[in-house]
């Protein structure tokens, strides 16, 4: 039982290109061989992002806000949706992404992926909670209630908490190294489980019958709306690209203040 | 048996506490290690044990054919007798030999002896957290009569004893080492008159 | 195997004697269910129906409860190393303290349950379900709270933080155990509700078991 443990171990080991156990193994960051290259990309992309970013969302807000027409059953009242439906995306969607960055850095212990992994954190959270404040806005008057179990909404609200979690994970544990390895672990297992968080949330919701669902999905919504939403959805990621660069770049920039300061690195370099 | 260390160098956290530390420990081999505060003795030992991964080097525990032994065989020939103690007040000394025996896989029959031994049998039956400072110390050294291993690595092994159970502690360690044993020891002072040192890095 | 069921006992043997222990958890469990009334007044209907729910919260918060207790004392005294050097995995190791905790925990909110359940008016009939889902149910918030005790081990006094880790993750439990004892109370089956607790638990323990070990390998690395 044991042997068969431990050589499995040791094949998963050689598979991934892992040290074998009792090897000699660097420290992550002076593994790290070079942060100047992506750094450097990382200066020049930003502002083509942040711009692009800003110039879709005045249009996307524009034509949402002004050309695309009102629903005939909600009027106005749903225009809100252009800013709604695609933060409640981009909530999922940089979840995936940190979940895909942690994957990276758990295999591959590459620390540029923890980096991105707790970069993405804040913006996500953000994303998220505006998808909850905007829904809150949305639902009083289409519902007449401020907050409604409604199954999608209780799913981002879930998801705000493992965003938040994650956070404060990162925050209190003090060596940057090993709440990267918590954190790559947390964010795993939150992914493993959100699967069965939306399964179940969505079971419970169609058997207590909650509020009926305005379906965002689906064919029925004319060009009109659409081009827009899809706009601003576009703006959204590159906003969020952009963020995200800048605040790797911030973060590479402390982890190689922290080394120098350590000693670890000379400032030269 | 032979441990073997060349050029090793360990981080604790992300601060790189010794490097270029080489070290040969053969049988009936003691080796004190010396050093201040902060100079990277209890990190040495704990990658001795294997707890703890090298940033670079080369670190090998060879058998008897010189050929370096598994990482499930080193975990079974070696004892860690660090300054944590694993004691509980809601464990009786007993009750804490016990559990100590079992993780090391040392049948329960030998709890007793190894009581004896550290003159602990009387204080069987008290709860760990009655324990002055110096029992406690036996206690977590009792494990060394627990089974028979080869290595015995042990962090500032005379800390609060008193004159009789440091006897008792360099009789152990002297019968070990006539029986081929080897030992590690951080110490600060003296230890059975030191034999072999390494004398790790200075305050930086 | 003996060193694992050598874990197991010490940690059951820990848990029955620490004043933070299974008797903590059995009291606050308990007491939320008598507090609960005089929060919701005491019409028995109203009782009735939020009965199933209010059970399960209450075992909920009852488990996040020990979770401080389950790594972080092994982690600062020592017991770790030695845990790590003797020859069982680490994986064993955390289901073994999920084994531990649960036995100190959701085992004894699982007996108590249906001796509180005519004090929120409980259907008769509901309450072997209770009993049932919680037994399935429970062992996988111990998972879920080891690993996320193993995640924080080395935050001091993280319990609000572990309980912020653990939270999330416990909703579908929630959602699948209350739903069972609910339906059992209105007269539906509550298979499907059953099946899917069960479903998700398992997963969960699975899951719960190589998540802590890869918690608990961080500080080797």
């Amino acid at each position: 039982m044991l042997t068969l443990y431990r050589s499995w171990q040791r094949l998963f080991r050689s598979f991934w290109g892992l040290p074998q156990a009792g090897q000699l193994q660097k420290p992550n960051w002076q593994r790290f061989a070079n942060p100047d290259r992506f750094v450097k990309l990382a200066r020049k992309l930003t502002p083509w992002f942040m711009v692009s970013a800003i110039a879709l969302g005045l249009a996307g807000i524009i034509m949402g806000l002004m050309i695309a027409p009102p629903d005939y059953q909600q009027g106005d009242a749903m225009r809100i949706i252009y800013v709604h439906v695609p933060a409640a995306w981009m909530s999922m969607f940089v979840y995936g992404v940190m979940a895909v960055s942690s994957a990276v850095a758990f295999v591959w212990k590459h620390p540029l992926a923890d980096v991105a992994a707790k970069a993405s954190a804040p913006i996500g959270a953000v994303f998220t909670a505006l998808a909850l404040i905007t829904g809150m806005l949305w639902g009083k008057p289409m519902w007449g209630a401020w907050w409604v179990w409604d199954a999608r909404l209780t799913s981002v609200l879930i998801l705000f908490f493992l965003y938040l979690g994650y956070i404060v994970l990162w925050s209190a544990i003090e060596e940057p190294t090993r709440a990267a390895r918590a954190a790559r672990i947390l964010a795993l297992v939150g992914a493993i489980n959100i699967p069965i968080i939306k399964f179940s949330v969505d079971w419970w919701n169609t058997l207590h019958q909650g509020a009926t669902v305005f379906r965002m999905d689906g064919p029925a919504m004319p060009a009109s709306m659409l081009t827009p939403l899809l706009i601003m959805a576009l703006s959204y990621n590159l906003l969020y690209a952009g963020l995200l660069m800048i605040r790797m770049r911030a973060e590479v920039a402390e982890r190689r203040l922290r080394s120098i300061r350590l000693g670890l690195e000379s400032p030269a370099s | 048996m032979k441990l073997i260390g060349e050029r090793l160098a360990a981080l604790r956290g992300e601060r790189v506490v010794f490097r270029n530390v080489d070290i040969e420990v053969g049988s009936g081999d003691l080796l004190t290690l010396h050093g201040p505060n902060g100079s990277g003795k209890t990190t040495l030992l704990r990658v001795l044990a294997g707890l703890l991964s090298i940033m670079s080097g080369r670190l090998s525990l060879l058998d008897d054919e010189a050929k370096p032994v598994t990482d499930e065989k080193r975990d079974r020939s070696l004892h860690f007798i660090s300054h944590q103690d694993s004691i509980r007040s809601q464990l009786r000394v007993a009750e804490t030999l016990q559990f100590h025996a079992a993780l090391l896989g040392a049948p329960k029959k030998s709890v007793s002896p190894a009581l004896e031994a550290w003159g602990l049998e009387k204080l069987a039956g008290h709860s760990g957290g009655l324990l002055s400072a110096g029992q406690r110390r036996r206690l977590s050294l009792a494990r060394l009569s627990l089974q028979p291993r080869k290595l015995w690595l042990l962090d500032e092994p005379m800390t609060a004893l008193d004159a009789a159970s440091r006897a008792r502690l360099t009789d152990a360690c002297s019968a070990h080492l006539a029986g081929g044993g080897m030992i590690v020891a951080a110490t600060h002072e003296a230890f059975m008159g030191d034999p072999k040192v390494l004398q790790l890095g200075t305050r930086s | 195997m003996s060193t694992f069921w050598a874990l197991i006992r010490r940690d059951v043997t820990l848990g029955m004697r620490a004043s933070g222990g299974a008797a903590l958890a059995a009291a606050f469990f308990a007491l939320i269910v008598v507090l609960v009334p005089f929060g919701l007044g005491p019409d028995l209907s109203v009782l009735k129906t939020s009965a199933p729910g209010l059970f399960w919260i209450a075992a909920l918060l009852s488990t996040l409860l020990g979770l401080e207790r389950i790594i972080q004392p092994d982690t600062e005294d020592g017991t770790m190393d030695l845990i790590r050097l003797s020859p069982i995995p680490l994986e064993m190791t955390s289901l073994a303290k999920i084994t531990a905790h649960w036995l100190t925990s959701g085992l004894i909110i699982t007996v108590l349950a249906p001796a509180l359940a005519p004090l929120l008016n409980l259907a008769t009939e509901a309450i072997p379900i209770l009993a049932l889902s919680l037994l399935i149910g429970t062992p996988a918030l111990s998972a879920i709270g080891t690993a996320a005790a193993a995640l924080g081990s080395s935050v001091q006094r993280g319990g609000m933080i572990l309980a912020l880790l653990a939270l999330p993750l416990n909703i579908p439990f929630l959602i699948f155990g209350a739903t069972a004892v609910s339906r059992a109370q209105a007269g539906d089956d509550p298979a499907q509700a059953l099946l899917l607790l069960g479903a998700a638990s398992l997963i969960t323990l699975i899951v719960g078991s190589f998540a802590a070990a890869a918690a608990l390998r961080i500080g080797d690395e």
